[in-house]
């Protein structure tokens, strides 16, 4: 059976034309991972010499076991924000006859399988082999890599666990947060030591190797919990049929100020507060509004100004990097009525820039209290305004036209919760890494003052342009209309 | 008022649709029938500009329907549940269509009125989003939706599938109506013969995408078209 299930995947996979027009992407995906790899490896082989160097009186092995606490959280955060969770589309198989628990044990059984789970052992192995070489007992190095890859899979269950919690609440990634920082400060400010707890339980595992049956059992139960939890959902109308909401319909009527774009504005105001996947990027908001606290009180970026630029993108255009990159594919579920119906095509595009300019302006006047860490940042803010709406704002747009990836807004794909891993977060990166570049250079040779016009200047030509650069972008769209119309017509 | 010719669409090679020529005059009410892959929705989709034809044009009341976009203000459309937007109430669903085309909400609450038998209280007023209707009302709404504005073409691809008896009947009625009272041109395709020969003053077969028969209705037509189909 497993057989077919895989047989299935791949095909999904590649037949997507999501697939076809990515190759670039997942070309970009793989150099990540073979990075992180190496990285892992370069680890795994050079701590041990290293500890042994900087502390040649302790023992390398308790020193990291005493780090442990850190590794494991931060795998956590980590792969909540960039595993997914399997999915595989169950409506079909219900009625076929397989036993439930095939379904699932299938589904667990591959998550186990995910990359995250492989990339430890890259740092874990070759550590353990250096620790036999070390003269450590056999048993104790064994031990301990078995362990850790314990470790690795018990954090893969844990965190489906919080995922699949936080989506059925729909608080996003919040309980991860809390739950994240919690743990942290509970170590850092000494009131339960966790890291010791966990040092000294990793030490008396590997001393005992007997003991190991106890990280076993946690694995066990929460391999059990995952597989309760989705046996519950393995119902058409638990979860396929998602449940009713009692609708509210609301006019909006503030919004015929912006006039020909209103009734776009309503519809994608409704499709963000009434969808779950889009939802969840007006949280987004909230993290990226905070996100200047993790540099600005901080006295060791104090001098680093050109990352105050990077903090001033992300903040004022945290929205429009998370809801722009998936333009036009939010519409995608009744793309052939807006093609059809009487709607030009510049007017639709144009709404959707309406919507990424005023969440700039939005963000920049909430980011006003900043200025509380000096002037600067916020003559800063406003130039990452002007910027985001000038240039990013378009580029976003203008890459909507390659998009040719449906986006459920229903989630009858059962086990997807979040919808958008690590892909997402790459495409980010040139947005907000080029005006950083774009500053720094005159900011470098010239002042402070030059950097900021710069980047107003390039907006401002942006903004002049704007209805020249629209011409350009919404011819880019009408010569993929046929084949979006397609790829949002396919189902996976 | 729609003119194709040499119109044709290939996939991979296969021709899914080749019509040498074909024009409907304004206020016709024409049908379209076939079995399973014979063309009709593909034929409805280059209509809209959703797919692109492999030769030849559809030119809708003299534009040429993939050289301009300005066929879209006078034509209008229900292919399938794609053209709905799940997450919005009927009513506002109805109000965003109504504002594409000109009216307001007055007018759309006006336009409605009519549509009360139709909608048997389970559309209007039922604290549902179209995502969560069942697929008659949702039909129900996208075919109402589609008749929004006085549109001058209409087309409807399938517009009797799912719906219940009843309005089944008061669908053809209104369909009727529609070409007797104004100057529109309806485009239905459908599985039932019984239902097509009612509605339309002109039936066309299709069959594997070719065009083998073009009936102005009469009496006998219905029989003619079970004879042709029962093979």
């Amino acid at each position: 059976m497993i057989k077919h299930f895989l047989s299935f995947e791949w095909k999904q996979f590649f037949r997507s034309s999501y697939w076809q027009k990515s190759i670039a992407l997942n070309i970009l995906l793989g150099f990540l991972a073979l990075y992180f790899m190496l990285t892992f490896l370069a680890l795994g082989i050079s701590i041990y010499p290293i500890l042994k160097k900087q502390f040649p009186d302790s023992d390398p092995l308790i020193i990291v076991n005493g780090f442990l606490f850190y590794w494991l959280l931060g795998d956590l955060v980590f792969r909540f924000f960039m595993q997914k969770l399997p999915v595989l589309n169950i409506k079909p198989l219900l009625i076929l006859p397989l036993k439930r628990s095939q379904i699932l044990n299938y589904v667990l059984g591959k998550s186990a399988l995910s990359f995250f789970n492989f990339l430890p052992l890259f740092a874990i192995i070759p550590f353990g082999v250096i620790l036999i070489f070390e003269d450590y007992s056999n048993s104790t190095a064994l031990t301990w890599m078995v362990l850790m890859y314990v470790c690795a899979l018990i954090i893969n269950f844990l965190n489906f666990i919080i995922e699949a919690k936080s989506a059925e609440t729909e608080l996003s990634f919040l309980p991860i947060i809390v739950i994240a920082l919690g743990l942290f400060s509970l170590n850092y400010f000494n009131i339960v030591s966790l890291s010791s707890l966990l040092a000294n339980a990793v030490n008396s595992i590997t001393t005992s190797p007997i003991l190991i049956l106890i990280p076993l059992a946690i694995l066990v139960a929460l391999y059990y919990v995952n597989y309760m939890g989705l046996k519950q959902k393995l119902y058409v109308d638990g979860s396929v049929k998602a449940k009713t909401e009692t609708a509210t319909t609301t006019d909006l009527a503030w919004t015929r100020k912006f006039g020909d774009i209103a009734p776009f504005l309503q519809l994608d105001l409704k499709l963000l507060w009434r969808n779950k996947r889009p939802r969840s990027t007006i949280f987004i908001l909230v993290i990226g509004l905070l996100y200047g606290l993790a540099f600005y009180p901080n006295p060791m970026y104090k001098d680093w100004i050109p990352m105050f630029v990077f903090v001033g993108v992300f903040v004022t255009g945290i929205f429009m990097i998370n809801f722009g990159q998936f333009i036009p594919a939010w519409d995608s579920g009744y793309y052939k009525l807006l093609m059809s119906q009487n709607i030009k095509y510049k007017e639709y595009l144009n709404s959707k820039y309406s919507l990424m300019i005023i969440s700039a302006v939005i963000m920049f006047v909430l980011s006003i209290p900043y200025v509380y860490f000096g002037w600067k940042i916020l003559v800063i803010h406003f130039a990452a305004m002007v910027y985001n709406i000038g240039i990013n704002s378009h580029i976003l747009l203008f890459g909507g036209s390659f998009n040719r990836k449906k986006i459920d807004l229903t989630q009858r794909a059962v086990f997807n919760y979040q919808g958008t891993g690590a892909v997402q977060w790459l495409i980010g990166f040139p947005l907000l890494l080029i005006p950083i570049l774009i500053f720094y250079v005159p900011y470098y040779f010239i002042n402070f003052e030059a950097g900021i016009a710069t980047l107003i200047i390039l907006g401002g030509i942006g903004i002049v342009f704007h209805q020249k650069v629209m011409n350009f972008i919404t011819k880019k769209y009408l010569n993929s209309k046929y084949k979006m119309i397609s790829a949002f017509d396919q189902s996976n | 008022m729609i003119k194709s010719s040499e119109l044709s669409k290939k996939y991979n090679g296969v021709t899914v649709l080749n019509i040498s020529s074909l024009e409907i005059p304004k206020g016709q009410a024409f049908g379209l029938v076939g079995n399973n892959g014979a063309g009709k929705t593909t034929y409805f989709n280059l209509l809209l500009d959703l797919i692109k034809p492999s030769t030849g044009s559809v030119i809708n009341n003299n534009i040429q329907v993939n050289k301009s976009e300005d066929w879209k203000p006078f034509t209008a459309a229900f292919i399938d549940e794609s053209f709905l937007i799940g997450y919005l109430t009927p009513e506002e669903y109805f109000y965003f269509i109504g504002e594409l085309r000109g009216m307001n909400k007055a007018d759309i609450d006006t336009f409605l009125g009519q549509f009360t038998e139709i909608f048997n209280d389970e559309i209007l007023g039922g604290k549902k989003y179209l995502r969560d209707l069942s697929k008659g009302n949702q039909k129900k709404a996208g075919i109402v939706a589609a008749l929004i504005g006085n549109p001058e073409v209409i087309v409807l691809d399938e517009p009797f599938a799912n719906l219940d008896p009843t309005t089944q009947i008061r669908l053809k009625k209104i369909l009727r109506d529609l070409t007797k009272n104004s100057k529109a041109t309806i485009l239905i395709s459908s599985h039932d013969l019984g239902h097509v020969t009612e509605v339309c003053e002109r039936i066309v077969v299709l069959e594997k995408g070719n065009i083998v028969k073009d009936i102005k209705t009469s009496e006998e037509t219905l029989k003619e078209l079970e004879a042709y189909f029962s093979v």
